[in-house]
């Protein structure tokens, strides 16, 4: 019995050992070479929803489509570049907290907006000069 | 009663399971930056529901002025490009710290702070207009959601910039130990963050509202 507890402690004292030096070298660090790209890039993918909403250029859809699309890579260009994030971190714990938070927004926000979206569709009673504003409106 | 003793370090100390345990080798602050993590991530909900908020009520103009009239885009344009500048010079600060000089690292926090303070500066002008031509949080249930998710970003980015002012005196005062690594390590986060939410306000508040 003695001998077997003596072993266990043993690889626990090392498992203990190998996470206190991995410690010293988990925090995420970038080079200037990360910063200046994820700089370079968010400039690049602001700049273009920026110029489009600002001059007109492009009819609506287009503008939306490509507004929203370029917010949704500079998510990631400042994810990777900035906040250093890898699948590995922590152990992948962070990544999937962050999975976790994802799902729970996407969640939230189209529920809330599917939801009271119907709501203000069906369930308004509303006299016929202020359905025709809403109308016009949307 | 002695011999007892003796014999407990013997049997003990080839197993010392108690102690081990009590031991748990964790260096101070190893867990600080998933913690941290965590928290972001909650933060990150509390914006989602903002946004939320948002895409609800942010058509409902009550009878007065909706984004296209209000929001000056040069301006949006201008705070945008600071969050961005102040994000690349809090790097730039992180790769100083790694050199280890507290000058540089102090130099390099104060342009941040800077940026983050003009940043502040267009808000607090931009409410205030609006504000001052009676387009004040409680005029339409737009202009609350407006003002609580764009308030909510301003008020986290002034707790990062008191945080900040904290980190440049104690860094000149204790120094770049490893405690003081670790908390600028966590305002970077905390930063780079703020920016990320940034980016879905001038995207779906601004700039999607201007566009109608």
């Amino acid at each position: 019995m003695s001998a077997d507890t003596h072993i266990t402690a043993h690889e626990y004292d090392a498992g203990a050992d190998g996470h206190h030096d991995s410690h010293g070298d988990d925090m995420p660090h970038g080079s200037m070479r990360d910063y200046v790209i994820g700089f370079v890039l968010s400039v690049i993918l602001t700049a273009i929803p920026f110029a489009l909403v600002m001059t007109g250029a492009l009819d609506h859809t287009w503008t939306a489509i490509i507004v929203l699309g370029s917010a949704l890579v500079q998510v990631f260009v400042h994810m990777i570049y900035f906040l250093h994030m890898k699948t590995s971190n922590e152990g992948g714990w962070s990544f999937i907290a962050l999975l976790f938070t994802l799902i729970v927004i996407v969640i939230t926000l189209s529920g809330s907006i599917w939801v009271m979206y119907h709501m203000n569709a069906n369930m308004m009673t509303m006299s016929p000069s202020m359905s025709s504003e809403t109308m016009s409106q949307q | 009663m002695s011999a007892e003793l003796t014999y407990e370090p013997t049997a003990g100390g080839e197993k010392p399971v108690f102690f081990d345990l009590d031991e748990h080798d964790h260096p101070e602050g190893g867990s600080t930056m998933l913690g941290f993590w965590m928290y972001l991530m909650s933060d990150c909900l509390i914006f989602a529901v903002l946004f939320a908020c948002y895409g609800v009520l942010g058509h409902g103009y009550g009878g007065g002025k909706g984004p296209k009239e209000l929001f000056e885009l040069p301006l949006v344009a201008f705070n945008t490009a600071m969050l961005l500048f102040s994000s690349l010079t809090y790097g730039i600060a992180m790769l100083t710290m790694e050199k280890g000089s507290v000058r540089q690292v102090q130099f390099w926090l104060v342009v941040t702070g800077l940026f983050g303070l003009t940043f502040l500066g267009v808000e607090m002008y931009e409410f205030s207009n609006l504000i001052a031509e009676g387009h004040g949080p409680s005029r339409s249930a737009f202009l609350s959601a407006f003002f609580t998710l764009v308030g909510t970003h301003g008020f986290h980015v002034t707790c990062g910039l008191i945080w900040l002012t904290t980190l440049v005196i104690q860094i000149g005062t204790h120094g770049l130990g490893q405690a003081n690594r670790r908390r600028l390590q966590c305002l970077s986060m905390f930063w780079h963050f703020l920016d990320v939410i940034w980016i879905g306000v001038f995207t779906i508040v601004y700039l999607m509202g201007v566009l109608g």
